[in-house]
């Protein structure tokens, strides 16, 4: 499913009915507008005084700046990416799970030594959801969880040689074409040097070893991790193997990046590109084999997904390689057909255009008999969503497509540009959390440095409407007058649920019980309740289903007792 | 405290004794979670009480979400989220504004501290830090005139022991706080160890049929097993009240069930016995006719009464169903792993019932072990194999050669078994891939009754399917 071994054959007449001026005329740039807010929604002004009235006045104006009321044309500058308040009960985790746990760890035929104690590896266990079809006979450590497991002993006369004992006792037992090795928070501050001893090791073993500084206190949160994640993957991986010639037959290569394969999302973008003839080098990270990120510097096109976690590395593939990025969305139907539109118009070739348009047209036939069914019972109703980095902007799509306004919705742990859009990268402040994790300055590969496209091609692919290199933030896809919260913390989630009433809340296991609880179903979407996918048209297909299921279900009219619904309130 | 202080818990751990020899460097699938996760989960059990971790705010995030899977419960647990400045120059500040931030937005009865593997590598004198927010001069009141709730702190970092030692740290840390001398009164208190909200409910109501006032310390089972209602509860009631823990400290007695611990953890049990002259005796998890039955008579002892009818009748029926089973166990091979106190309990049912344990694994280190499934299984102690100190790497390598019939023990045990087509019966804690985890009973003749329908009908269903004809009488 992964590699298209050859072009899948689509109806020769269908090809040649598509109107390919009409595409090309397609605006693919103009951001999406979210629905409007239900009538009868509270004043968000006076809502979003409300929600900070109880805190100490530090801490009041500190939050008041990461709550703002939304306006999609005149954005408000809302603080983002700054560090949490102690004690506020943040869904925030830390620079090692972005590291391990999000970007490496989906990674199969990696083995990943957590150097530390015992805790750090066991939570990181599987916990995510990434999944993987891995080709018979090779190998996958997804279910394993190995760890130096320190104790006092290390604590007090260092861990370095019990790393290198752990990668030893791993390659011994495996013998895998790489080894990582994460620190968590007691390396840094004993002195342990991983990198070191990766590099001693790689040279005594012969295979890839490498190590990240992604200490738990770093930085503000797991966002630290992902940077700290993308340069170490940069560094040590990408480029170092070629793709072999007969796999660089087809011109429309392209890498996938931040798509980490939960609930099987992953499988559905390969399939729907290799059903339009689209090559897949690789994929950061989900269903990721250690090879294809090697070669992942021989694709024509970097894709990215979740650009909160990646985006680093496509900036530095396009500065090395030359291999230009663009933004896309595989989250809900409409979007997934916008992102294959805007592959199609970068690549620029008449076939793939219709290829893509056929494929488009089939796929939605398919969807949308299955959207009007389901809208006729979501139409209308609010929706909250308090989760990740990309994916409370990213499900937004879904959600219009069910008709249901999005009328509060925040990140974990994004930054400005998240928010914001791209647009105001240049105007962020850099504080002292962000300049501890090393920025890389990367210049152009001498030896394999080759653009794609030139300036001028890429200039006349924007005047047509496709945006390179830049991303639509959150705020301007939502409706005026919706509620933006950074960093949300339990007591304003439960306020504004308390406000909205919502009809369903998006956020992850943290808070799922919590907003159960109050009677309202929540979906997770960093695990998706052990659902999915639903990314791409099947997967939309799924969370149409899913979300009907959720806010029609009968368990909710029993909360309330019958004898407790007679009293006078 | 510095790291050249460390405290006893840590100092000791180079004598627990390894059962297998050649002891890798690495722990592959590890068969233990880590001491600030027991501390949580001990705190939550207090009435009013907020978990708070001073550390990096990862270390609080992964904690939640292990736990709220297990429990299907909201479970919030303050952090000081202790970034790499605070590394450097102390994470006082973030230790103080928190604490002001959860008293101002909890408003908790008692915030419990436990540390973690940062606060404690660079030496955080957190009981120092207590004083200081306490200070009626500088204190936090003085600062935001709001009172400031009860603190107590336990030192957990991961690197000294296991989850179960973090969960008895902060127990002992909250009794040593809280209780106080008095007149002895004719209360016990039961110290219940890691156990399932239905089993400590299960406890709450033995000791009750004898007719005794009791402090089950702590007790989560509403918390975390709470009700949904119309209007939810930011810091859900139920736990054990300050002032149960004050009357501790002049009970009639104190009972620990389990309390296996690594070497240097202090059990509230002990504690009281030494400092208060409050009678201790520490016994093995009610689970099996046998240990029930020690549990039971000693609360006779304590009560004076005989067993209420209702609990006698349980007993009955238990034997009666050992009757009726006991043709599907004999010589049937099991696997027990988890919790050093929990895989005692269930050797010792197992034995009862003419399951042959092979293999006793945990992530465990007290040391005890060996000892204490020799003690309860004199006949078989030399046929079981025990590992302490284990992971799954290895308990997975004796299974794949011993081949038992079952595999018993939490959920991380499912890889082995789907690898190894061996039936995995889940008892513990993490159990994230199965409902109702809460609601399992492991303890009494009741517990042992479920545990035991459990255990048969997965050899019988093993039996059937097996069964060329699909008999439907089994």
């Amino acid at each position: 499913m992964k590699k298209p071994e050859e072009m899948p054959a689509l109806p020769v007449k269908a090809l040649a009915a598509i109107d390919l001026e009409a595409v090309g005329a397609l605006d693919l740039s103009c951001p999406d507008p979210g629905l409007a807010m239900p009538m009868g929604s509270p004043e968000p002004n006076q809502l979003v005084r409300n929600l900070v009235q109880n805190y100490p006045p530090r801490l009041l104006r500190k939050r008041s700046r990461h709550i703002k009321v939304n306006d999609p044309i005149e954005v408000p500058k809302i603080e983002a990416n700054s560090r949490t308040s102690p004690g506020i009960i943040t869904q925030r985790g830390c620079c090692y799970a972005g590291c391990k746990g999000v970007v490496l760890g989906p990674i199969t035929d990696i083995v990943h030594i957590v150097h530390g104690p015992v805790g750090c590896s066991y939570y990181a266990w599987m916990t995510r959801r990434n999944q993987a079809d891995v080709p018979e006979g090779d190998q996958n450590f997804l279910n394993y969880a190995f760890t130096t497991d320190m104790t006092e002993n290390e604590i007090i006369f260092g861990g370095e040689k019990k790393l290198a004992k752990a990668i030893q006792e791993a390659y011994d037992l495996f013998h895998p074409k790489a080894i990582a090795v994460f620190s968590t928070c007691p390396v840094g501050l004993i002195g342990d040097d991983v990198h070191a001893v990766a590099r001693q090791m790689k040279a005594e073993l012969g295979i890839n070893i490498f190590g990240f500084s992604c200490e738990g206190y770093k930085g503000v949160s797991q966002s630290a991790g992902h940077h700290i994640a993308n340069n170490g993957l940069f560094t040590n991986v990408v480029g170092t193997e070629e793709l072999p010639p007969e796999l660089k037959v087809n011109p429309w290569r392209v890498n996938l990046l931040g798509e980490y394969n939960i609930g099987g999302d992953a499988f559905e973008m390969e399939r729907i590109l290799a059903r339009c003839g689209i090559q897949l080098v690789s994929t950061f990270s989900g269903n990721a084999q250690y090879s294809e990120l090697a070669r992942s510097a021989d694709a024509n096109l970097n894709l990215v997904q979740c650009h909160r976690s990646i985006n680093y590395m496509a900036e530095m593939m396009e500065s090395k390689f030359g291999i230009p990025w663009m933004k896309v969305n595989f989250i809900g139907a409409q979007a997934t057909a916008k992102a294959m539109r805007k592959i199609a118009r970068y690549f620029g070739d008449p076939e793939l255009i219709a290829r893509v348009e056929v494929v488009i047209a089939q796929e939605l036939a398919e969807v949308e008999p299955v959207r009007n069914a389901i809208r006729a019972r979501t139409n209308g109703r609010p929706v909250m969503l308090y989760v990740g980095g990309s994916r409370a902007h990213h499900y937004q799509s879904l959600f219009a497509d069910l008709g249901m306004p999005v009328v509060a919705a925040g990140y974990e742990f994004a930054h400005r540009d998240d928010y914001e859009g791209s647009v105001v990268l240049d105007s962020i402040t850099i504080d002292a959390d962000s300049r501890a994790i090393e920025e890389l300055t990367i210049g152009p590969d001498p030896e394999r440095f080759a653009p794609r496209k030139t300036e001028a091609e890429i200039a006349e692919l924007e005047a047509g409407g496709l945006k390179m290199a830049t991303y639509e933030g959150m705020m301007p896809e939502m409706t005026k007058g919706s509620v933006v919260v950074d960093d949300i913390s339990h007591a304003e989630l439960e306020q504004l649920i308390e406000a909205y009433k919502p009809a369903l809340v998006c956020s992850g296991i943290k808070d799922k019980y919590v907003i159960e609880k109050m009677g309202i179903p929540c979906k997770q979407l960093h695990n998706y309740d052990y659902g999915g996918p639903y990314a791409g048209f099947k997967g939309a297909i799924n969370f149409y289903t899913e979300i009907d299921r959720m806010v029609n279900a009968q368990v909710w009219r029993l909360v309330t007792p019958p004898w407790a619904a007679k009293k006078p309130a | 405290m510095s790291i050249t202080e460390l405290p006893k818990a840590l100092a000791d751990q180079s004598k627990v004794p390894s059962s297998t020899e050649t002891k890798s460097s690495s722990t592959t699938n590890a068969c233990r979670m880590c001491m600030p996760l027991g501390a949580c989960l001990a705190y939550v059990g207090f009435e009013g009480t907020v978990p708070f971790l001073h550390g990096s705010q990862g270390c609080a995030t992964y904690i939640r979400r292990y736990l709220i899977s297990h429990f299907s419960e909201p479970m919030d647990i303050a952090s000081s989220s202790v970034g790499e400045a605070a590394t450097v120059f102390g994470g006082e500040e973030n230790l103080r504004v928190g604490v002001a931030n959860v008293s101002r937005v909890y408003k908790p009865l008692m915030i419990g501290l436990a540390s973690t593997c940062l606060t404690e590598t660079i030496g955080e004198d957190v009981p120092g830090m207590i004083t200081r927010i306490k200070d009626p001069e500088t204190g936090l009141r003085a600062e935001t005139g709001q009172a400031t709730p009860e603190l107590v702190f336990a030192p957990t970092p991961s690197f000294a022991g296991t989850h179960a030692d973090g969960y008895h740290a902060a127990v002992t840390a909250v009794v040593k706080e809280l209780a106080e001398v008095g007149e002895e009164t004719e209360s016990v208190n039961l110290f219940p160890g890691i156990v399932s909200t239905a089993d400590l409910r299960h406890l709450s109501e033995i000791v009750a049929g004898y007719g005794l006032p009791h402090a089950l310390i702590p007790d989560y089972s509403e918390r975390l097993d709470g009700v949904t209602v119309a209007r939810y509860e930011k810091l859900p009631g139920g736990g054990t009240t300050a002032t149960a823990v004050a009357g501790a400290g002049h009970a009639l007695a104190s009972i620990t069930l389990g309390g296996m611990v690594t070497p240097g953890v202090d059990l509230a049990g002990e504690v009281l016995q030494e400092q208060f002259g409050v009678e201790h005796l520490r016994m093995p998890l009610p689970i099996g006719i046998r240990l029930v039955d020690t549990f039971t008579d000693r609360l006779t002892e304590l009560s004076g009464q005989p067993m209420p009818h209702w609990l006698d009748a349980e007993r009955g029926r238990l034997v009666d169903a050992y009757i009726d089973g006991h043709k599907y166990a004999a010589d049937r091979t099991a696997i027990v792993y988890g919790d050093e106190d929990l895989v005692v309990g269930v050797t010792a049912f197992l034995s009862e019932i003419g399951i042959k344990t092979l293999l006793v694994a945990s992530g465990g280190r007290s040391g005890q072990l060996t000892t204490e499934i020799a003690k309860l299984t004199p006949a078989r102690a030399a046929d079981i194999e025990v590992l302490d100190d284990g992971d799954f790497h290895e308990i997975e390598a004796r299974a794949a050669e011993l081949k038992p019939d079952l595999l018993i023990g939490h959920s991380k045990g499912y890889a082995t078994s789907r690898r190894l087509g061996i039936p995995l019966i889940r008892v513990g804690l993490p159990i994230h891939d199965r409902v109702g985890a809460q609601r399992l009973r492991h303890l009494g003749y009741r517990g042992t009754q479920d545990l035991f329908d459990r255990v048969i009908n997965t050899l019988i269903q093993v039996r059937q399917d097996e069964s060329a004809v699909g008999y439907a009488y089994m």
